[in-house]
């Protein structure tokens, strides 16, 4: 994310990004990629932004963006807090760090706590199943986890935001 | 500079090893994701900080990729002059300074917290008889090469494959021994890599493309990533082989947004390999020209589907479409284009270099070579582990993997991923084959092995998978969009207590009927995991929807939590740790559950410290 720029900036640069594709249409999924990268999650504004400058129907940008799950259309926290389903960390038991995280945040899938910084979401494998159950929070891995550790790790992040 | 003749490139590799004076001591550091979320980062860094601080002048310190075992990460090699290695687990600052003055310091190396690995890697330049269990011919490279460096990938004969093939092979000639080495497709079709490639090299057509697959979508399953991570220039070779044995101009890799880590290696290896004219225009001089692009996946399963990843490269949603035709016939952009996985491509330049006889005298005569397989669930060595192929079961499971944790009973092992099955106890002595798999319901899937002990409910397992199933499922046809759905219900019914016999029926008669009308691989395969458990664990089914109980104690709506009597000492922890306030007694008395308010969540078995709750 890049908090510290104005939308006007952000547009400017999508833009940018957006006249550098050679084929811009097949260029779809790069460019939301970068969109998302920029605006953290791709609202409505976005799509049909997105959509004019390529020159396809807004509907086309839609379908691929509900499609991917990796696309976002609600906001997220600033950590966001992804927790691994897949199949080696669900037989260690990540239910369990799951429903523990939903605990402690009072918050539900895709819900972003009050303070704005955190939201949960499932996800299937991140390719560190040797070290499950995994959790990754923006980009740092947490691997050998049990419901007990969570509580820390929340905290930790708090404590980083001085809350 | 740039390569500009094979002999350009031996002279190259010559003055790698000319011009340094190789330490006596070399350190490598395993950096794959894997090792960074164990922390080998701080690990690095201690390593570094310590060495300048001393003022070693002796060690070498390499960042390396992944050598297999996760669960010891993060995880130092030290090697000396003579080639003896000793392989550190678990290093942390502390070792760090511990390794630092006995082993680079003193010459003592620490025994404590040392493995010695029963593994073997291949070495492309001279040929040396199978002597260990463990046989790295995919992941040669992975934990010995440093990832972002072109020139130590060539000190490993990196690039020779492809000049073997550009200046001593015809196109034809490539594929001669690519057939013949009987390689299959390890993305879990098994297709004869070969015959795919001549496929496309028969097409008249003035486009063609390559395309690695790397959308690795089976949740346990992590090979393609420590490939990519550890080794990725061995990829970039190897589709460039392929683009020159097919006519192939335009290379194109399509890997998860899920691995950061390897696209950065990825984009790192293409760069350095462009500009020394490996890649790119003009290869070394030819008139063979390659260029490789990457493609970012944004989270869909069904896009590790080729007509589907194909759809997902042009831009569209991933949805796949009837076959034939093939890719090979109509792909990419509606050209010919050849879709290989990504440990397919990992076995290519070996068997150019060291021929295809010694390719296939490894492994069974159907599924010659070896093949990755990730360990996972249950078992003590979790991580990644390469073998010829035909080893059994149990040698997998007690030999290599170590055996179950906390010494449990095995119950069954899935392979093949939401596509695959369950192969219980009774098989363990079954050869792992593309074919014996399959006959067994199962598959090889991708290589991503769960295992599973006496704590796990088959039929739970079941509709985790189904779960998985009904969520990727592109909803493009009905028998995979809502027969999954339904199949997903009747197995949420049987969890919650309220089966039937009659379910049971209606599951094998849905699944088939899924199998046999669904469009893409996805459909055609998801009831694998319901059919498969069914058939070896039937019991299971009829202990839950017969006596209402969950044998493995995992069903949640069908147990019950107990206060044994003769174990409560009055603690009253159980009582402070439940979430609904269930439990009633005074300290140093009996406490009791009142069982219609308690939501079996296990908080109050797993304080106890006297093990006086159990379950039933
Ligand atoms: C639902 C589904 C998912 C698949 N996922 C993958 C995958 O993640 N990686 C992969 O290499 N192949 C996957 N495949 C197989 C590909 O369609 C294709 O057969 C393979 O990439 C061919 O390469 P190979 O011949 O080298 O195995 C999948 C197939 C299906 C039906
Ligand atoms: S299953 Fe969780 S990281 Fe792979």
């Amino acid at each position: 994310m890049t908090p510290n720029m104005t939308n006007e900036e952000k547009y400017a640069l999508l833009e940018d990004f957006i006249n550098q594709q050679e084929n811009k249409s097949t260029s779809l999924i790069a460019i939301l990629h970068y969109a998302q990268e920029l605006f953290d999650y791709l609202p409505n504004d976005v799509q049909t932004f997105v959509a004019q400058k390529i020159g396809i129907p807004t509907a086309r940008v839609y379908g691929v963006v509900s499609f991917y799950s990796f696309f976002t259309t609600k906001p997220r926290g600033k950590y966001k807090i992804n927790i691994c389903l897949g199949t080696a960390c669900f037989v260690k038991g990540s239910d369990k760090i799951y429903n523990e995280f939903k605990k402690q945040l009072s918050v539900e899938d895709g819900e972003v706590t009050q303070d704005g910084l955190f939201s949960i979401h499932p996800v299937r494998c991140i390719g560190a199943c040797g070290l499950a159950p995994v959790v990754m929070i923006n980009e740092d891995v947490h691997g050998m986890l049990n419901a007990k550790e969570v509580a820390p790790i929340i905290k930790s992040y708090r404590d980083k935001e001085g809350m | 500079m740039k390569i500009r003749s094979f002999d350009d490139l031996k002279q190259y590799k010559k003055s790698l090893y000319g011009n340094k004076k190789t330490a006596k001591y070399t350190v490598l550091v395993g950096m794959a994701t894997c090792g960074v979320a164990s922390g080998a980062n701080t690990t690095m860094t201690a390593f570094e900080e310590t060495v300048n601080e001393l003022g070693l002048k002796n060690v070498t310190l390499k960042r390396t990729g992944c050598i297999g075992y996760c669960f010891l990460e993060p995880i130092a090699e030290v090697i000396d002059e003579q080639g003896n290695s000793t392989i550190y687990t678990k290093v942390d600052k502390a070792k760090v300074a511990e390794i630092v003055s006995s082993h680079l310091q003193n010459g003592k190396p620490l025994t404590e917290g040392v493995i010695k690995p029963d593994m073997q890697r291949i070495n492309l330049a001279e040929v040396k008889p199978i002597q260990k269990r463990q046989l790295r011919v995919a992941l040669r490279n992975c934990g010995v090469i440093d990832p972002e460096s072109l020139d130590d990938y060539i000190k490993y004969d990196g690039y020779m494959a492809l000049a073997k093939c550009l200046f001593e092979l015809t196109p034809n000639g490539v594929i001669e021994i690519i057939k013949r080495s009987g390689l299959r497709g390890r993305g879990g079709g098994g297709f004869s890599t070969g015959l795919k490639w001549s496929f496309v090299a028969k097409e008249n057509a003035p486009v063609k493309n390559i395309i690695c697959n790397a959308d690795e979508g089976d949740p346990g399953a992590f090979m393609d990533r420590s490939i990519l991570e550890g080794d990725p220039n061995s990829i970039l070779e190897a589709m460039a082989i392929a683009g020159y044995a097919t006519g192939a101009a335009h290379g194109y890799i399509y890997i998860r947004a899920e691995y950061p880590m390897a696209v950065k290696r990825l984009k790192i290896a293409i760069a350095q390999a462009t500009e020394m004219g490996l890649l790119g225009d003009n290869i070394m001089g030819t008139d063979f020209s390659f260029d490789i692009q990457i493609k970012l996946g944004a989270g869909a399963f069904v896009c590790g589907e080729e007509t589907a990843l194909i759809h997902s490269i042009e831009g569209k949603r991933g949805e796949p479409k009837m076959k034939p035709p093939y890719p090979a016939k109509r792909g990419l952009w509606g050209e010919p284009t050849c879709v290989n996985n990504v440990e397919t491509y990992a076995n290519i330049c070996p068997i150019i270099i060291k021929g295809d006889q010694w390719f296939n005298s490894m492994g069974t005569t159907k599924s010659p070579g070896t093949k990755v397989f990730a360990l996972a669930g249950k078992i003590n060595n979790v991580g990644l582990v390469e073998v010829p192929m035909g080893i059994t079961l149990r040698e997998m499971i007690y030999d290599v993997g170590g055996g179950i944790v906390d010494g449990k009973a095995f119950k069954a092992i899935q392979t093949g991923g939401p596509s695959g099955g369950v192969i219980p106890y009774t098989m363990l002595d079954t050869p792992i084959e593309y074919d014996s798999l399959v006959a067994m319901g199962s598959m090889m899937g991708s290589g991503g092995m769960i295992v599973m002990d006496e704590d796990d409910c088959m039929v739970n397992i079941a509709k985790f998978y189904l779960e998985f199933s009904v969520e990727e499922s592109c909803g493009r046809c009905t028998p995979c969009r809502i027969g999954n759905k339904r199949l997903f219900e009747i197995l949420e019914k049987i969890t919650n207590g309220n089966g039937t016999m009659d379910d049971i029926r209606k599951l094998k008669e849905l699944g088939r009927v899924i199998k046999d009308t669904a469009l893409c691989g996805l459909g055609q395969t998801s009831p694998n995991p319901v059919l498969s458990t069914l058939h070896f664990f039937e019991d299971e089914y009829i202990a839950h929807v017969v006596d209402r109980t969950c044998p493995a104690k995992t069903c949640s709506s069908l147990i019950r939590y107990f206060i044994m009597p003769d174990k409560c000492i009055g603690c009253t922890l159980c009582a402070r740790v439940c979430p609904v306030s269930c439990i009633d007694g005074e300290r140093k008395a009996l406490h009791s559950i009142r069982q219609h308010e308690c939501i079996k969540c296990g908080a109050c078995m797993d304080a106890c410290k006297s093990n006086a709750i159990v379950k039933r």
